[in-house]
This record gives C-alpha cells, structure tokens and sequence, in this order.
C-alpha cells in the first residue's frame, strides 16, 4: 500500500513545526485586513449601505440590478442577518482581493512563459477539483480556527479562475497586433501594459467575476472552521435540522452571490463594448 | 552609392537542428532532403540583394516563398539563422535588444497586412503608437501624428476606433503609424492585399505619390506581379525559399530569368501594365509656338526627318500638331506664325494612361500621341505610332 496521506501529514506537520511564527504573522495580517474591511461596511447605517450599494448597481449594470439589491439587502435585513451578510462580504472581498493579487500576475507569467504554463496546469488542476473541505484541516492546523483558515482555504479554492482566464485572455490577443507592437520596438513591459492587458480585459475582469463567485461559494463551506457569517446559519440548519433557518441562510447566500456577480460583469461587459465598437 | 539595406546570404531554417540543416545547405542539399534527414524546412535559402536609397523595391513571390519571413528578418521580428543585413553601415544581425529597440523605433517601420492596429485605441493613438514607445511627449506626438494623419488623408477620423474604419482606411491608418516616426525603411508586408481591388488601385496610386514626396526606402511584398510592376522600381522574385531574379519591372518583364519567371510574366496583361510614361520620348523635337514660325518649324522637320510636330508654347504647354504640308502652305502664303496650321483637337494621354487606353488612338490618326501632364497640360513626351502598334501586337513575339 502506497500511504500519500502518511507523508503529506509528515509534510504539513514539518511546516507547521518550523514556520510556526510565519503562520503566526500571516494570520495577524489576514485577521486584520478583515477587520478592516468589515469595520468600514460598519461604519454607516445599515440603510444607507443598502442605498449607496443599490445606487451603485443600478449605475454600473442597470435599474433591474438596482432594484434587485435594494429589496434583496432589505430582505435580509428583514430576516436579521445583517451582521452575517457584512461577515461574509468582508471576507469574500479579502479572499478574492488576495486570490486576484496572486492569480493574475501568475496568469501573466503563464501567458509568456510556456514552461511556467505548463507547470501551473496540472497545480490549478488540483485546486480546482480536490473536495474544498480537504483544505480546511491543513488551514487549521497552520491558523488555528477562525476567520483566517477560511480566508486561507478561500483564497486557494478561488484562484485558478483568475490565474487561466488571464492566460487565456493575453494568449487570445491577436498575434499580428502583438507582431507590430514589437516591431515599434517596445520592450515587453510596455507590450504587457499598452497592449496585451487592455486588450485581455474583458477576458480577465470575467476571470475577476469568477473568482469572487467561488470565493462566495467557499466561504459558507469555511463556516465549518469557525469562519462565521453566513456559513454559519447554514450550518446551523444543517445541523440542528432546521429546513427553514438553513434555507434563510442559503437565500441570503444567493442574493449576496447575484449582486456581485452583475456589479462584477458590467465591468467586462462595458470594455468589451467598448473594444468592439 | 552605398546601399540603404545589403541583404548579405541570408539564410532563415526553421525547426529545431537548424545547425546540421545550414551544414548540409551548405553542401548544397536540396530542401527536400534536408527536411527527411533533419525535420528542419529552409524557409529562405541564401538571399542576397542591395536596395538602394528611396529605392521602391518589391519581393514577390507565391503563398510559401519565404517573402514575409525574409522581410521579418530584415527587422528580425524572425531571427536569420545566417547571414547579414546592413542598415547603411550597421549590422542588424548582431545588435542586442537595446540596439535593436532603437532601429525599430528610429530607422524601420512596418505595415501589416492584417492591419494590426489597437482596437481600443482612437486614430490618433494609433498613429502616435510609435512615438509613444520612444517616450515622446503626448503634446509633440499629437502633433507629429496630426501631420501624418492629414498627409495620408484621414483628417477628421482623428478620434474615432479603427473598428469604424474601412479596410482602405484602416491601411491608412497603419500606414500613417509607420510614417509617424519618419524612419528611413519602410517595410510593408502585403500591404494592400486584403483590400478589395478598387481600393487596393487607389492605395497603390496614392502610395507612390506619397514616396515621390517622401523618397523613403521601401521594401514591399506582394503576390500580385502586376502590383510588383505597378509599384517596384525594382523586383526580386522569390521561389521556394530562394530569390531567382532581382531586376526592375521591365526587365523581369523581357528577359525572364527562368522559366518560373516567364510562366509568370505571360499572365500579365502588358497593355494593361506598360503605361505612357514608359514608351513615350521624353525629349521630343518640338515646334515652339511665336518662337519658331514656319521657317524654324521647317528646319526642325527636316534635322529629324519627320512630318509632324508637336507645338507648343514656350513654357511647353501643349498645343497640337502642325503638318508638313500645311505648315509649306503657311510660308508660301507668307504667314509670320503657325497658328493656323495647330490642329488642336487631338486625344492625348497621362504618364499613367496605359497602352490598352491608347488603343483608340491607333485606329483614328496617323499622328504621334502627345503625352501631358494631367493638371498643367505639359507636354511630357511623346509616343510614336510605330512604338504604341509594336507594343500592342508585337509583344510576345519579339
């Protein structure tokens, strides 16, 4: 018998034994991005939030999305999962906020360096498909329970979105467009950032959308390391067999996940008009 | 006069043995043989030519000939695998990137078939492209790129996406980038092959009048030898990886190298190729109104031993034809001027007008055709009827 657990155990043991005060600082960093973050949402009243973020809606992807935030947000309130809701969201947008810092430059690298693309698949690979609740035991055991092996775990489950779709977005730039840039003589910097990033926008910003959804979707998952929010109430319902409190919760989930995911795709869908025009 | 470009024994193999593939090119295997032994294909065999400054100078040859991949080498977007170019007196092949940088941004610039041009950015910033990679300020490339912009006649599209753009436009738009950072090489790579054929004529006719402002070293691709005709000075011929003939259009047209090159040369139409400029005596014995009067004219007729004159004025504006028996008639009867004798209604032709346009004028008179210029009615030169009825008929079996 092959025993891989045995020694990824072996492994994750050793890491924790030796970068202890690594994780130690990490986690400090983590919890207070997210503390940060949730201590702004907080800083207004609930209904002003709710206005402001439903004006934005409306403004960025129209008065159907508008509407929609504003009754789904008041929904919730309604419900009393106000706090949850802020809980989840500060920890969504830390995640994908990290996951994108990571995952685009990697993407980048891929794009223009077939070695590292080729070796990145098969590591997004694994991300992407090993059961989400595999990363959770490994990230308690670096962070401890809480908020920041949820962030951890979140950050991992949501990358690969960004990383392929910003490869695939620069490696779709047409060839012949990318061919008279070099013959202008411009250094590669200036081929990234004047003409292979504008261009892989639209196909990167949906790389964006992407990662924040299934950042959403795993954050209710790391509600079973302590991680709060609304992950909890579903949870809870779960647990203690309560249908109609697991389904409050799960609603909250999809409200939550519709107004990020229009606010996030009109931003794609604006460049790409904008370039098609 | 030494050359703008020397195109020294280059040499482009594609593949991954490339130094075994150049060894047995080298003793002289054929590309067939090289491609079974090593996997490599020879994309250009052993290219050698001068273009000369402000030359118009054409590589045609058929889809796989290696011309674009011997043109990319020439700014090597491609790598030659040997060989050298010479840019006045520098040696391309053995800059690094810095150096490298500098030529594309100063010295070539190039035009694409497909355009490439950036979808996101306006007119203007795609003619200000170039100058912005040399870190030009925005208020300087604006105005160097406003010039270029009016020069190629897009005046008004300043601030409009090149997806609004024609494929004519859109050409002009990358031609007017190329021209923004007044480089002395142009390389232009099919570039009017994906316009439609009414356009492509009108961004040929307009090209060549911009090079007779500009006199930039151009280098042109095409598979089109009656584009290469109409535009080169001079034409190489590739074939196969290899350049087979290098010449100007009328020598590929007379005496084809090869018999590749004649299989070519008999699809051309030459009544539609060879134009008036070409056949025409630039330096014809004229009669020149108020200055010679009958007596001058008769002179004239009898040194060159014909019967008919072109007069004109004294600024050689054109006028007509006088006649040997009227002009006889002028003097017995006295006259101090030919006046009388001007026979002005007669067809006369442009430097472009070509022979299939000048056939009518062989079927209606016996006279000579008058070349003019088109807006001041110079006269250029003339054409002999002998010369128009040998070109016409007698082409194919000289």
């Amino acid at each position: 018998m092959i025993k891989i657990g045995k020694y990824i155990e072996h492994f994750i043991n050793w890491l924790t034994l030796h970068f202890g005060p690594f994780f130690k600082s990490v986690k400090h960093i983590v919890e207070a991005m997210v503390n940060a973050v949730q201590w702004v949402l907080g800083i207004m009243p609930w209904y002003v939030l709710i206005l402001l973020l439903a004006i934005f809606a409306w403004r960025r992807a129209g008065w159907s999305a508008g509407v929609f935030t504003l009754l789904g947000l008041g929904l919730i309130y309604g419900m009393g999962y106000w706090p949850q809701t802020m809980e989840t969201l500060a920890l969504i947008l830390v995640s994908a906020c990290i996951a994108l810092l990571i995952g685009i430059p990697f993407g980048i690298w891929a794009a223009r360096n077939n070695m590292v693309g080729k070796i990145l698949r098969p590591i997004l690979d694994f991300m992407q498909t090993m059961p989400a609740f595999v990363y959770l035991i490994p990230a308690v055991l670096f962070f401890g329970l809480g908020k920041v092996p949820g962030v951890f775990a979140t950050i991992i489950f949501a990358m690969p979105p960004a990383v392929r779709l910003t490869t695939l977005g620069i490696q779709q730039v047409p060839k012949d467009i990318v061919e008279a840039t070099r013959s202008f003589g411009a250094t590669s910097t200036q081929l990234l950032l004047k003409v292979e990033l504008p261009l892989a926008m639209p196909t990167i910003l949906a790389g964006v959308n992407q990662t924040i959804m299934m950042a959403l979707s795993m954050v209710v998952i790391a509600a079973m390391i302590a991680a709060g929010g609304l992950g909890e109430i579903v949870l809870k319902g779960i647990t203690q067999l309560k249908i109609g409190v697991g389904f409050e919760g799960g609603i909250a989930v999809v409200i939550l996940a519709i107004i990020l995911d229009r606010i996030t795709q009109s931003f794609g869908k604006k460049r790409m008009k904008k370039t098609s025009n | 006069m030494i050359p703008k470009l020397k195109i020294e024994n280059i040499t482009l193999i594609f593949g991954r043995d490339r130094e075994k593939a150049l060894n047995m090119l080298h003793e002289g295997a054929s590309k067939a043989e090289i491609l079974a032994e090593t996997g490599c294909t020879v994309g250009v065999k052993e290219a050698s030519f001068d273009i000369q400054p402000g030359e118009f100078f054409v590589i045609m040859g058929l889809s796989g000939s290696g011309k674009s991949s011997l043109l990319r080498c020439l700014n090597r977007l491609i790598e030659p695998t040997s060989g050298n170019i010479f840019l006045n007196d520098t040696n391309i092949t053995t800059l690094n990137d810095k150096e490298l940088q500098q030529i594309r941004r100063k010295e070539i610039s190039m035009v694409f078939q497909q355009f490439g041009l950036l979808p996101h950015r306006t007119v203007m910033e795609n003619v200000a492209f170039g100058l912005e990679l040399q870190g030009v300020p925005v208020a300087e490339r604006n105005e160097k790129a406003a010039k270029v912009i009016e020069l190629v006649g897009l005046k008004g599209y300043e601030q409009q996406l090149p997806s609004g753009l024609s494929g004519g436009m859109q050409q002009r738009v990358g031609l007017a980038r190329a021209l923004a950072n007044d480089p002395e090489v142009l390389l232009m790579d099919e570039a009017f092959s994906a316009l439609d054929p009414l356009i492509r004529t009108q961004m040929q006719d307009e090209l060549m009048d911009l090079q007779e402002k500009m006199h930039k070293t151009i280098v042109f691709i095409t598979h089109d030898l009656d584009e290469a005709i109409r535009l080169g000075d001079r034409i190489a011929i590739m074939k196969d990886g290899e350049v087979i003939q290098v010449g100007t259009p009328e020598e590929i047209l007379t005496t084809p190298a090869t018999e590749y090159v004649s299989s070519f040369v008999e699809k051309v139409d030459r009544k539609a190729v060879i134009t008036a400029s070409s056949l025409m005596d630039t330096k014809p014995v004229t009669a020149i109104f108020r200055k010679d009067g009958p007596e001058g004219s008769l002179r004239k007729m009898r040194s060159t031993g014909l019967n008919i004159l072109p007069a004109v004025t004294i600024d050689k504006h054109f006028l007509g034809f006088v006649y040997l028996h009227e002009v006889l008639e002028v003097k017995r009867r006295g006259d101090k001027t030919i006046e009388a004798v001007i026979h002005r209604e007669v067809p006369v032709a442009y430097p472009d007008t070509t022979v299939e346009q000048m056939l009518p004028f062989i079927a209606e008179t016996d006279k000579p055709v008058a070349v003019v210029h088109p807006e001041t009615n110079k006269l250029l030169g003339l054409i002999s009827q002998t010369a128009l009825i040998i070109e016409t008929t007698g082409s194919q079996t000289l």
